[in-house]
């Protein structure tokens, strides 16, 4: 497969939009639209004590960066990880720069605590495919912190895992080209929604707007 | 819908606005006038030379607080926006509409339905409140013609019979106005439209009245992604925010009117308000403007049900759902511009 054009590249962070709902998806990446919410802005609190990208830590054997750039042209995206541990390990990769070898794993900040669907992992499994293919290693693990529970969970990434983070990245390119926002699909979690002022999902189940019209005028 | 926050309006001439962390703090030579809190904010709105930082500025345009500048008598003069809000996409497909005659006319009839259904509601609402004070075979003669002019108005493709029939329709709305001013009469009366300079109380109040609204509207527009200076049944022409007064048209009169009639009719402004200049033009003293913006914000605040979202929304925010409703009809995701069809 051909790789992406850099001027194609999506959003890494928006494959979690597109997992919680296409249209919300859309609506930010395509449409550009965005609003806060209180959830946002605890998002963007919680990244704030990762967004440093000047600070670089050694612990024992692990060095830890925050805020690393990473892209992948073969999947079309680019993002930053909010923080990768790299830690030595003999059977690791040469870092320029560092003595040893080291493997790295990402980690992923996120609000709240960790959720009964799998939605938080495509972005973390999508930022570890990029540090394979920046890196040239292949990783099995990475980790999602959750600022609620202030707790750190170990997530394998298999195979499959990665066969869906690709399928679902190219249907968000898909949707980016034709420059499509999908209609809504209504339902519980548009009520955690901060778009949902823009997007207006109950509309799109009312009736046509010809029939507004016509029965306002035969009042 | 999203909540209605504050419009933070200036009139005090020579203040300077600037910013202490999350505050704007307005001050006069040395004194501090006040300090609010930006969170609480939609927009500011100043009238008169008023200095503003232009870390303010920045804020503002940060969070999406518009920034406007008018003359003391309601001028617009300036405006401060941060970067454009929304897509490219959404806008070339305006331009396109814009660009093609018929499409612009699918769109711009239902602003003008909006405008001709709003009108006769107004006077049919009166006719009933004021039965008694009202010339009601009068009225009503005039709401069946606005009847007829709304089943034109159904089926027109073509902008310039669009044109004729809102003209017409526009003169008879006009013809009976001033019956529904019922109080103060020898002071506030309406023999027809004037504007540059209003010549008259009544023309002294639509036209400021008009100003707050196009003011709200072309922020409504700008924040959904449109541009608000490319229109459908108001053509180009530089400098004018075509596509402010499209969607104007369906909101005068049950927006801005019938403030003004209320104004009026409660007598929450008098004739000792009003200068009238030498050459006859009317101005508004400031107490009089400022009592105007205290009730034209208590009015934005008023709840009431969206005839077609049918959700509850305060009258403030009448001109962003009509906005967002056209950038997704622009988008494809309804069948025709829903007007706001009050009655």
């Amino acid at each position: 497969m051909p790789d992406y054009n850099e001027d194609d590249y999506l959003l890494l962070s928006g494959i979690q939009h597109f997992n919680f709902c296409r249209r919300q998806w859309a609506l930010i990446h395509v449409e550009q639209q965005w609003e806060e919410n209180v959830r946002t802005l605890e998002g963007t609190y919680v990244h704030r004590i990762a967004d440093q990208p000047l600070l670089r830590e050694k612990r024992g054997n692990k060095l830890i960066v925050r805020a690393l750039p990473v892209h992948s042209g073969t999947l079309g995206i680019t993002g930053i990880c909010d923080v990768v541990e790299f830690v030595r390990d003999p059977a690791g990769i040469p870092l320029s720069g560092e003595e040893g070898l080291y493997f790295p794993y990402p980690v992923e900040y996120k609000r709240g605590k960790p959720k009964k669907n799998d939605s938080d992992r495509s972005q973390l499994i999508a930022q570890l495919m990029c540090l394979e293919e920046m890196l040239a290693c292949d990783l099995s693990l990475g980790y999602l912190y959750y600022n609620e529970t202030k707790h750190r969970v170990e997530v394998p990434v298999t195979l499959s895992d990665r066969e869906q983070v690709k399928a679902v990245l190219q249907e968000m390119h898909h949707y980016f080209t034709k420059k499509h926002t999908p209609k809504a699909k209504a339902g519980p979690h548009c009520q955690s929604c901060s778009l949902h002022n823009v997007c207006l999902p109950e509309m799109l189940k009312k009736r046509s707007v010809a029939s507004y019209i016509e029965s306002r005028l035969s009042e | 819908m999203k909540k209605l926050l504050n419009t933070l309006f200036v009139t005090t001439p020579d203040t300077y606005l600037s910013l202490d962390g999350e505050n704007i703090v307005i001050r006069r030579e040395e004194n501090i006038l006040g300090r609010y809190p930006l969170h609480n904010l939609e927009a500011v709105c100043t009238f008169g030379y008023a200095g503003v930082s232009p870390a303010l500025m920045g804020s503002c345009a940060e969070r999406s607080i518009g920034l406007t500048f008018m003359t003391r008598n309601g001028r617009f003069l300036a405006r401060v926006t941060g970067e454009s809000r929304g897509n490219v996409v959404l806008r070339k497909e305006q331009y396109r509409i814009s660009d093609a005659e018929r499409r612009s006319a699918l769109v711009a009839r239902n602003f003008i339905l909006g405008k001709i259904y709003n009108a006769k509601w107004i006077l049919e609402r009166a006719t009933r409140d004021y039965a008694l004070r009202l010339d009601i075979p009068r009225i009503k003669k005039v709401s069946a013609a606005l009847s007829e002019s709304m089943n034109l108005v159904h089926s027109v493709e073509d902008l310039d019979i669009l044109r004729g029939v809102e003209g017409s329709a526009a003169v008879q709305y006009n013809s009976v106005f001033d019956d529904l001013i019922l109080q103060q009469k020898e002071d506030f009366f309406f023999h027809g439209r004037n504007k540059r300079p209003p010549l008259d109380n009544v023309n002294a109040l639509l036209s400021f009245a008009y100003t707050l609204l196009s003011n709200d509207v072309r922020s409504a527009l700008e924040s959904v992604g449109l541009d608000a200076y490319v229109g459908f049944l108001h053509r180009d022409r530089p400098g004018r925010a075509s596509l402010a007064l499209d969607m104007m048209e369906e909101l005068r009169g049950v927006y801005a009117d019938r403030f003004v009639l209320s104004l009026i009719n409660k007598k929450l402004i008098n004739s000792k308000g009003f200068y009238r200049k030498e050459n006859g033009a009317v101005i508004m003293d400031d107490d009089t403007r400022k009592q105007v913006i205290k009730g034209w914000q208590e009015r934005k605040q008023e709840k009431i049900i969206h005839p077609y979202l049918n959700e509850k929304i305060s009258w403030g925010l009448v001109p962003y759902s009509q906005a967002l409703l056209l950038a997704r009809y622009i988008r494809g995701d309804l069948d025709e511009y829903p007007p706001f069809l009050w009655k």
